[in-house]
């Protein structure tokens, strides 16, 4: 294995890294407020649709963009009146979500473009292009450097940057922003939060709200940016990978970044090696597509370390009377 | 506080739920510039209009039959089982070893072992789960959906690299003896004089899966089992103070689930294809969740749902063939069917209550 070998990995586990970025993060608004959302992969799939589909009618990317957002913001929503407002189980509800989403797309797309669950490919402006950045040519041939900035950071679209940005981002809303207290705090005692005086109801709704945006982006990457157009059931578990990722981030951002880096490397090399060859056995893709799960299972196994999930995570909160 | 009688509870809220679900079905039909109308013609003629679309409904519905109870029984321990997908891909490799390598004289025998290999591999399957949540307390929703992702992975290799015939590119395993065969409606039926159509793959599993939901009713709600899983799932504190374990109690109840699971594979394994194929559970795990949502998790109670999905499920494929309407369209009345029953029971529910203290007090 030479150099340009594994800068062909590293590059391409940034790109598969940023759907599961997007989503891991929306993961940890939500759950870090106490909303758990395995509806993740749902809300991944029918902006992935929607964005491809209006990207495709009006031939640009970022109303694609914004009608993913939108769409994945509506899912968020219905998952909010669920159990926020009607105090719902919020796995069951996340499940119905996920089937909604898979269901919906296929059904609209069919009936929309007759081409058997799938939007025309995307050309020109239509997808989100691969950007340049500055001096990227003039450090290519400087040694690491080159490497690092000019090929693993350089030609991605613009989404995969603002995904690395998110998680700087998030770290400073949880951790430093008076909103971000509230919100940790909804998620372990909504109770004191109550009697301080703050709607629980209005900051679980924020919360879900900002999950729906950058699940929204997430979707809109996949249709518009990682590939060109949208096929059935293209976010392929992706959302379920983000829940797992969280686990393993144990709900905080930069562990976040870690861990979708980590299952990304994953995908690339079993992309790259559909059979890997470790000299004494040779793992087969299947066993790659398997490992994150299987790391997750580990992981919560508490083999390594204790996972701790927010501790009003799941439970619908009622106001005492 | 009882706020409304017993049937309003376990037949008025489900109903209504369903009718709504239904309405919303119909709305996105119309939207997508279908009659609904008609298209609820043709559901119907297609799974109920012959006794080759029962032939159909009645297999989806046994699939249906046991991957609810499954989802029941955790249910009534208050567990919620995602798993049952994996699990039954994992009973269908039971199955499949036992129909490809054990010479069977005769279809009974076969039929009787490959249930006790479904069952426990799918028993073994849920186990992992179950003791993670029993010991390390990590929540079973993750860890049943991790391992449905990680049954699909593992099916996918041992079907295009280990039971795959090498004459075959399919990645399938090799097709069942014939006196595997089990019988069909058309059979059974023909004994008792009864003209069955011969292509509907509704078998004898059909009964066994029937005989499932008594059983489960009497271990539920006639054994001190039973007792101890409903009393877990109602107030785990209390059930503690009783002096009942609750590690024995989530082994006990997932294994059963998983088991159950699991032994719907021999229906859409042996009953089915004769062979074990890729994806050969359908999403029966999640319609199983939908159905004991309907059937409030009770043995009995979720046969009339089974039997509904089995009825979407050979209707919707009609449907795809007869109409520009996709086979996805069922997912999406699943879907809404799941929302309406499970997550929104509280918006259905509380008007419903309103409305009978009201009837009450002015009585």
């Amino acid at each position: 294995m030479d150099i340009a070998t594994f800068v062909q990995i590293f590059e391409s586990t940034l790109r598969l890294a940023t759907p599961l970025l997007f989503a891991c993060l929306a993961g940890l608004f939500s759950e870090r407020a106490g909303i758990f959302d395995i509806g993740l992969e749902g809300k991944l799939l029918v902006a992935a649709f929607f964005s491809a589909s209006i990207a495709y009618v009006t031939g640009s990317a970022w109303l694609g963009l914004a009608a993913g957002i939108g769409a994945s913001v509506v899912f968020s929503l219905i998952h909010g009146v669920a159990s926020i407002t009607f105090r719902g189980n919020q796995l069951i509800s996340g499940v119905a979500i996920n089937f909604l989403a898979a269901g919906m797309t296929v059904v609209v797309a069919q009936s929309w473009f007759q081409q058997g669950g799938r939007t025309p490919p995307l050309v020109g402006d239509a997808r989100f292009d691969r950007l340049s950045l500055p001096f990227a040519n003039a450090l290519h041939d400087v040694p690491v450097v080159g490497q690092i900035y000019g090929q693993i950071l350089n030609q991605h679209s613009i989404l995969v940057y603002f995904g690395l940005l998110c998680v700087p981002l998030t770290w400073w809303v949880l951790y430093r922003t008076r909103f971000g207290l509230r919100l940790r705090a909804v998620g372990e005692n909504p109770a004191a939060v109550d009697t301080a005086g703050i709607s629980v109801v209005r900051l679980r709704y924020a919360a879900i709200v900002i999950a729906g945006v950058l699940c929204g982006i997430g979707g809109a990457y996949l249709s518009t940016a990682l590939a060109a157009g949208f096929v059935k059931d293209m976010s392929a578990g992706r959302g379920y990978i983000a829940l797992a990722a969280l686990i393993f981030a144990k709900w905080r951002p930069w562990h976040a970044l870690g861990a979708v880096l980590l299952f990304g490397m994953l995908e690339a090399i079993a992309n790259r090696w559909p059979n890997l060859d470790l000299g004494i056995i040779t793992l087969p893709n299947q066993f790659m597509t398997a490992l994150p799960y299987i790391l997750t299972v580990v992981i919560l196994a508490g083999f390594v370390g204790k996972a701790i999930p927010p501790r009003a995570g799941g439970e619908p909160y009622v106001k005492e009377r | 506080m009882k706020t409304m009688p017993k049937w309003a509870d376990v037949l008025l809220v489900p109903l209504i739920s369903l009718v709504i679900a239904f309405a919303l079905s119909a709305l996105v039909i119309l939207a997508i510039g279908e009659d609904p109308v008609r298209a609820m013609e043709l559901m119907v003629t297609g799974s109920l209009g012959s006794t080759y679309g029962w032939g159909y409904t009645l297999y989806y519905t046994t699939n249906f039959l046991l991957t609810g109870l499954a989802v029941s029984i955790a249910f009534q321990a208050k567990l919620f089982n995602i798993g049952g997908e994996g699990q039954a891909m994992i009973g269908g490799l039971g199955v499949a070893l036992v129909c490809l390598f054990i010479p069977w004289p005769n279809w009974w025998l076969a039929m009787i072992a490959a249930i006790l290999a479904s069952a426990l591999f799918g028993a073994m399957w849920a186990a992992i789960p179950a003791w993670l949540q029993a010991k390390a307390g990590s929540h079973i929703v993750i860890t049943t959906i991790m391992f449905n992702f990680i049954a699909a992975s593992l099916m996918n290799y041992l079907l295009s690299h280990v039971l795959r015939p090498t004459t075959s590119m399919d990645p399938a395993t090799a097709r069942f003896d014939n006196v595997l065969r089990l019988p069909r409606l058309h059979d059974i039926l023909g004994l008792v004089g009864i003209d069955f159509s011969r292509s509907g793959p509704a078998n004898i599993m059909l009964f066994v899966a029937l005989a499932f939901c008594v059983l489960a009713y009497v271990l539920l709600w006639r054994t001190r089992l039973g007792f101890e899983i409903r009393a877990f799932g109602q107030s785990e504190a209390a059930a503690h103070y009783a002096g009942i374990s609750s590690f024995k109690i989530i082994m006990v109840a997932m294994l059963i689930s998983g088991a159950l699971a699991g032994t719907m594979a021999v229906n859409s394994v042996m009953g089915g294809p004769q062979r074990l194929v890729m994806n050969a559970v359908e999403g029966a795990g999640f319609i199983g969740i939908a159905v004991a949502l309907m059937g409030r998790s009770h043995p009995i109670g979720i046969i009339a749902p089974a039997l509904l999905f089995g009825f979407l499920f050979q209707g919707g494929s009609e449907l795809a063939i007869e109409t520009s309407i996709p086979r996805d369209m069922i997912v999406i009345i699943q879907a809404l069917v799941i929302m309406f029953t499970g997550a929104l029971d509280n918006m259905v529910r509380r008007p419903l209550e309103l409305l009978f203290l009201a009837l009450r007090r002015r009585a």
